[in-house]
This record gives C-alpha cells, sequence and structure tokens, in this order.
C-alpha cells in the first residue's frame, strides 16, 4: 500500500515540459495541486465520472503532449464504458493512473467495490487496454515514469493506496472558466 | 448562409466543416445515422462511438480545451444521461454542441420513449442549456448553424432538437 500524495508529488517532481495533467474529482485534485501550482494542471472538483472522457478528448486534441490523468477508484467505476471508448479509440499519449484506495474517503471512508470483487486492471484489460499493470509498493515508480513519458498508450495504472483521509490542497481557482482557461493557455495551438 | 439540399443531414455535415468541428462523438439513433455515415468517410472529421451519452461531455470538454471543436449525437433519451456531466461545459464556459434526435413525441410506436420525449427540453432547461428547435427539414441547417454559433461563440452550451415529425415516427411489426 502506497502513501498516495508523496508518491503524487514524486511522479510529479521535475516534470516535463511536454506534460499535461487532468484530475477526477475529489482528492486526486487535492494530491495534484499539493504537489504545487502549475499551469499544465487542470484538476475537476464536480461532474463526477467525467475525467476519464475529459482526458481522451484532450489526448485526442493534443498528441503532441503526454497527458496523464490522475483520478480515483470511484470516479473510475463511475464510467467504466469510458475505459471500453478509449481502447476502441486509442491514443498513444495518454496515461490514466488511479489511485485505488479502494473507498469514498471523503464522504466517511465508504467501501468501493475495490474493496470487495472488482479488480480494475482486470477491467482495463477486458475492455481493451493491454497495458494495464497494477503498483502496490514505490518499487513501482520507475516502470511508472517509463509508461508516463515513453510507452505508447493508452495505458492504465492501478496504484494501491492506504485508504487515509489528507488535508484538502485548493487550486489555483475553484472557477471552472478560470481553471481551464488558464490550463488552455498552457498549451501551443 | 446554411445551405438547403435534399438530405437535411447533409445540410448539418456543411454547417461541421464551415465551422471546423472535427470531432464527432455519439450513441446511435437511427436518425443520426446518414450524418454518422457521412463524417466516418471525411478523414478530417474523427468520429468515436460512446458507451454512453454522458462520456460525449467530457470528451467534448476535453477536446475544446485542446483547441479542437466537436458535437455530441444522441436520441432523446440519452439526455437524462447527461445532467450532472453539463455541469463540466457550464461551469468550465465551455462551448458544447449537441444534436439531439426527438422520440416519444410524433406518432410514437413505443411508450417507454414518452417519458424521456417529454422531459428532454424540461431538462436541457434546467442544465441552463440553451434549446433550439428543428421541426422541417429546410430549417435544419440554418438552425444548427446558428447553435453552433450560439455555442462557440458566447462560450455557452447549445442543443438542437430535431423533432421526430421530421425525422418520422418508425412503426414496429411484431414477428
Amino acid at each position: 500500500m502506497i502513501e498516495r500524495r508523496p508518491f503524487v508529488q514524486k511522479i510529479l517532481k521535475n516534470r516535463k515540459d511536454n506534460l499535461r495533467v487532468v484530475s477526477g474529482i475529489g482528492t486526486s485534485t487535492w494530491d495534484l495541486m499539493s504537489a504545487g501550482d502549475n499551469v499544465g494542471n487542470f484538476g475537476f472538483i464536480g461532474a463526477m465520472g467525467q475525467s476519464i472522457p475529459f482526458a481522451l478528448g484532450l489526448a485526442k486534441a493534443k498528441p503532441n503532449y503526454r497527458i496523464l490523468l490522475f483520478t480515483g477508484d470511484g470516479d473510475t467505476l463511475m464510467s467504466l464504458g469510458s475505459i471500453s471508448t478509449i481502447a476502441n479509440h486509442p491514443v498513444s499519449n495518454l496515461t490514466m493512473i488511479v489511485l485505488d484506495n479502494e473507498s469514498y474517503v471523503e464522504t466517511g471512508s465508504q467501501p468501493t467495490a475495490t474493496a470487495g470483487k472488482t479488480d480494475l486492471e482486470l477491467i482495463a484489460k477486458g475492455s481493451g487496454i493491454n497495458n494495464s499493470y497494477t503498483v502496490k509498493s514505490e518499487e513501482g515508480y520507475e516502470k511508472i515514469m517509463k509508461t508516463v513519458y515513453e510507452e505508447e498508450g493508452p495505458s492504465f495504472i492501478v496504484v494501491k493506496c492506504k485508504p487515509k483521509a489528507t488535508p484538502l490542497v485548493f487550486p489555483h481557482s475553484f472557477d471552472g472558466s478560470v481553471s481551464i482557461n488558464r490550463f488552455m493557455s498552457s498549451m501551443n495551438s | 448562409m446554411a445551405e438547403v439540399t435534399k438530405d437535411w443531414r447533409n445540410d448539418i455535415y456543411a454547417v461541421f466543416k464551415e465551422l471546423n468541428i472535427t470531432m464527432v462523438s455519439h450513441v446511435p439513433d437511427a436518425g443520426h445515422t446518414p450524418l454518422i455515415n457521412l463524417c466516418e468517410k471525411d478523414n478530417e472529421i474523427e468520429v468515436v462511438t460512446l458507451t454512453t451519452e454522458q462520456d460525449g461531455v467530457g470528451l467534448s470538454c476535453g477536446a475544446y480545451a485542446g483547441g479542437k471543436r466537436s458535437a455530441l449525437l444522441m436520441q432523446s433519451s440519452g439526455v437524462g444521461n447527461c445532467i450532472n456531466a453539463l455541469a463540466l461545459p457550464n461551469i468550465c464556459r465551455i462551448p458544447f454542441l449537441t444534436l439531439v434526435s426527438m422520440r416519444g413525441e410524433w406518432g410514437e410506436f413505443v411508450p417507454w420513449q414518452v417519458p424521456m420525449g417529454l422531459g428532454t427540453p424540461k431538462v436541457l432547461e434546467a442544465m441552463d442549456i440553451k434549446v433550439f428547435r428543428a421541426d422541417y427539414k429546410d430549417e435544419v441547417g440554418s438552425t444548427v448553424d446558428a447553435a453552433a454559433r450560439f455555442a462557440f461563440n458566447t462560450n455557452r452550451s447549445a442543443a438542437v432538437l430535431l423533432s421526430q415529425k421530421m425525422i418520422g415516427a418508425k412503426q414496429f411489426k411484431n414477428g
């Protein structure tokens, strides 16, 4: 089991110029923001289930950037069909990292399906994403970095995390129009 | 000005080309099929088949963030699937365009289509979507053109309801 926040920060340390990062609703956005403010970040604070299709649209529109999505098991379980869509409309520049703490921590740590019988790596493989694997210790760091920057995507990584609540770290703005325009300004047209 | 041709789907396609809409996502509906086929033949338009309509909202917004204009095609029954997702273009002021083929309103055969058919305009308006409607074939091109310009010029969400009167109600036969 991994401590998610320092692990996200480690992945984003010395990030390359061609990386753009999206995060799904909830703790994933606070984790992303904890790594430091960056115009190349866009964090969801609502619209649960939409971060995966959003990342697909972005990756398709911006093939010259590496797109990294951090999201949770709750957000992912809400849009499992989008994984099939990505498999069948593939993008080589997209890595999805599911920070799987097996619970809805922000609402009181109710268990998600992954605390039970559900395996997101197998769902991604079954959906048609061949480069899908699970990381359970920090030893997976090097492999993840290679996937994020070098491997042909789409890739789907499940990072098993401790179900521990962490302090909220707010983004630059809660106003979505400010966030998206700032994020868009970080990319060449 | 939007053209009027023999098939109103051609008129929609012409709007896509003129306004540089280069991604079209859909959960298919028979009413949209000729348009989907036109888009699939066009190398400049990427067609993405979804598993649920709501994913088309996120997909469209992500594409826009990357500088690509898109449209979501769906049947009225799909509108209900999109409600919470529509918060995304709303709060981010991302232009969002959807074309909805209506069921459950004009000579409908299937009672199950009626609830969402009746609810479609109300649900869209409840989520602050500007609703346009085309009842006649010769107004489809100009209506889609107006809706698309509304969306992309004012950074708002717009829907065009393509009426069942125009599309034609399919009568089912048992056996």
